[in-house]
């Protein structure tokens, strides 16, 4: 049991076996990462490469007759030429997204960490109470309440905004209200974990020091919770890019994203190179950028 | 009020942010007692509690329910003991690739599921692996274990080491200092770890949707319903499930506040 503790009995054993007893623990970190890493190289490692050589296959081939590896690199630019309007898409949803969510995540998120006194576990509950409820089920209720006849636009056409028939479901409106509503909690709950590590004493050392709010903000709130919205934003971003479900349900062809293409290309256009090579393409992108925003905002610890 | 509201506003805002996240548990609950007019219709036509009583109702609705709880319970397991194991390697041994598991644990959270979702498929259909139940178990236990490892190493850190030095010192043999003083601490991480892997695996949709063949889940159930229209049931079970989640929640934190004030 030495091996899950980790603090080892005093070594008595002077008489024998002493290295015999290093040598064992030197191998039971090894013995213990063992199923789990194996696990995760051979169902995300492997199929990660697999992914990779299916990207590359010819795709020419059909499911039925197989595909043959040709090393197709001509299969990126064609994935590329025919997916451009939704890869824009992916990515521009999911950026206006992410900055929504940081404008209204932000003060949330203060509000618990610093505003809230013995509230805050109640209110802690509450950003993540509507995660319990099914993702897609949540995503339909939106669909009820954006719908044409429901009470939302009706408010919105009496008062003006939208026209008279103006409408917000199946606009790129629902589909970013959508994907802001469903992945806010990922973002809130890393800044609510900076934001309630911040000394209360420093802002009002800066107040004291005759900085205006706004100041006292920009100089000492903001950097000092830089790494918890680094962290919310990936977690926020990452699976924004990558959705398909408020595309779907709130959208219309016209607001296909990349996850629509990949989606349609495996499971009914038949066409695995095709989705293969923009969903490789779609995880090198999002690396890059998660490396870079992190090395940038030097925040090693996020990895 | 001027006043009132400068020193108020973030609360405010962070209150409608809050409003805003429940508007659709509110429609969920409210339609979940609504008898729809006709089948593609999700306006509110008129209370009963029909749908409560009548859950099984729809065909293969509670199947698909029962299915899902089925998945989530045995990759839970899986999942929880493979990524503690994990955590106690990590939290408490010095070993030679060690930023490389850290980055093995960390990528399958920096990926999109869509992406895993087709690897594993792209996998599945090289190795002529017949897709259903074991394949979305395969992938359900993958992406749980890191959220695992993560959070029983949270609770790993957070621990007093001092605390098994002491039980040593007393001459407690290793594997009572691990029966009576590492288990307890760890366990609440472990429980925790545990719920999130469940409720990760209940509500997935995109990695299962690849790798699913003909196995239908509750996900999958409503997105096969989405098209023929949804039963009202089916918000009877988004009802159930933040309930009983909730009521957890609950449960843990007033046994949490009652341990501390006994200590």
């Amino acid at each position: 049991m030495t091996l899950l503790t980790g603090v080892g009995p005093r070594p008595v054993d002077a008489k024998g076996g002493g290295a015999e007893r290093r040598d064992r623990r030197r191998a039971l970190p090894y013995l213990l990462l063992l199923p789990g890493a194996a696990w995760l190289f051979l169902f995300f490692v492997v199929p990660t490469i697999q992914l990779g050589a299916t990207s590359l296959y010819d795709p020419s081939g059909s499911v039925t007759a197989g595909y043959a590896m040709t090393w197709e690199f001509s299969n990126y630019p064609d994935a590329i030429e025919y997916a451009w309007p939704q890869i824009v898409r992916s990515f521009g949803y999911a950026a206006i997204a992410t900055v929504i969510g940081i404008v209204i995540g932000y003060p949330l998120a203060y509000a618990i960490a610093q505003k809230a006194g013995r509230w805050k576990n109640v209110l802690l509950v509450c950003v993540v109470a509507p995660m319990f409820t099914s993702f897609l089920v949540r995503t339909l209720a939106w669909k009820t309440i954006l719908s044409d006849n429901g009470w939302l636009v009706g408010f919105l056409r009496d008062i003006g905004l939208l026209g008279d028939d103006g409408r917000l479901l199946a606009t790129p409106a629902a589909v970013i209200l959508g994907l802001t509503y469903n992945f806010l909690p990922f973002l809130v709950l890393p800044l609510y974990a900076s934001l309630e590590r911040l000394d209360y004493r420093l802002l009002e050392a800066a107040g004291d020091l005759y900085a205006s709010p706004t100041r006292t903000f920009v100089k000492v709130t903001l950097p000092l919770s830089m790494p918890g919205l680094v962290a919310g934003t990936l977690l926020f971003f990452i699976p924004a890019v990558g959705d398909y479900i408020n595309a779907a349900l709130l959208g219309n062809t016209n607001t296909n994203m990349v996850g629509n293409v990949v989606n349609s290309a495996f499971l009914s256009r038949q066409e695995p190179p095709q989705g293969a090579a923009l969903s490789f393409l779609l995880m090198a992108i999002i690396l890059v950028i998660v490396f870079t925003y992190v090395r940038r905002s030097g925040t090693d610890e996020v990895v | 009020m001027r006043r009132w509201l400068a020193d108020h506003w973030v609360m405010t805002v962070g209150l409608m942010v809050l409003l805003y996240l429940f508007l659709p548990i509110a429609v969920v609950a409210g339609l979940s007692f609504n008898r729809p007019s006709n089948r593609l219709s999700y306006d509110f036509n008129a209370f009963t509690t029909d749908n409560w009583t009548n859950l099984c109702g729809p065909a293969d609705l509670c199947d698909a329910v029962g299915r899902s709880a089925w998945i989530g319970l045995l990759s839970t397991l899986f999942a929880t003991i493979l990524g503690t194991l994990m955590a106690f390697a990590l939290a408490r041994h010095r070993f030679r690739g060690r930023s490389l598991t850290n980055l093995l644990i960390f990528l399958p959270m920096a990926t999109p599921e869509l992406v895993m979702g087709t690897s594993l498929l792209a996998l599945f259909t090289a190795g002529g692996l017949q897709l259903g139940f074991v394949t979305i178990l395969i992938a359900h236990v993958m992406f749980c274990v890191s959220f695992v490892v993560v959070t029983v190493k949270a609770r790993l850190a957070g621990m007093d080491a001092r605390l098994e030095e002491a039980a040593m010192d007393l001459y407690a043999t290793p594997f009572q200092t691990f029966r009576r003083i590492t288990l307890p601490l760890v366990l609440p991480g472990i429980v925790a770890a545990a719920l999130l892997a469940f409720s990760l695996s209940f509500d997935d949709f995109i990695i299962t949707n690849f790798n699913s063949g003909n196995t239908v889940t509750f996900p999958m159930y409503v997105w096969g319903a989405n098209q023929r229209g949804i039963p009202p049931q089916v918000n009877v079970i988004g009802t159930a499930m933040f309930a009983i989640a909730l009521l957890l929640v609950l449960a843990t934190n007033v046994r949490r506040r009652r341990g501390a004030r006994v200590a």
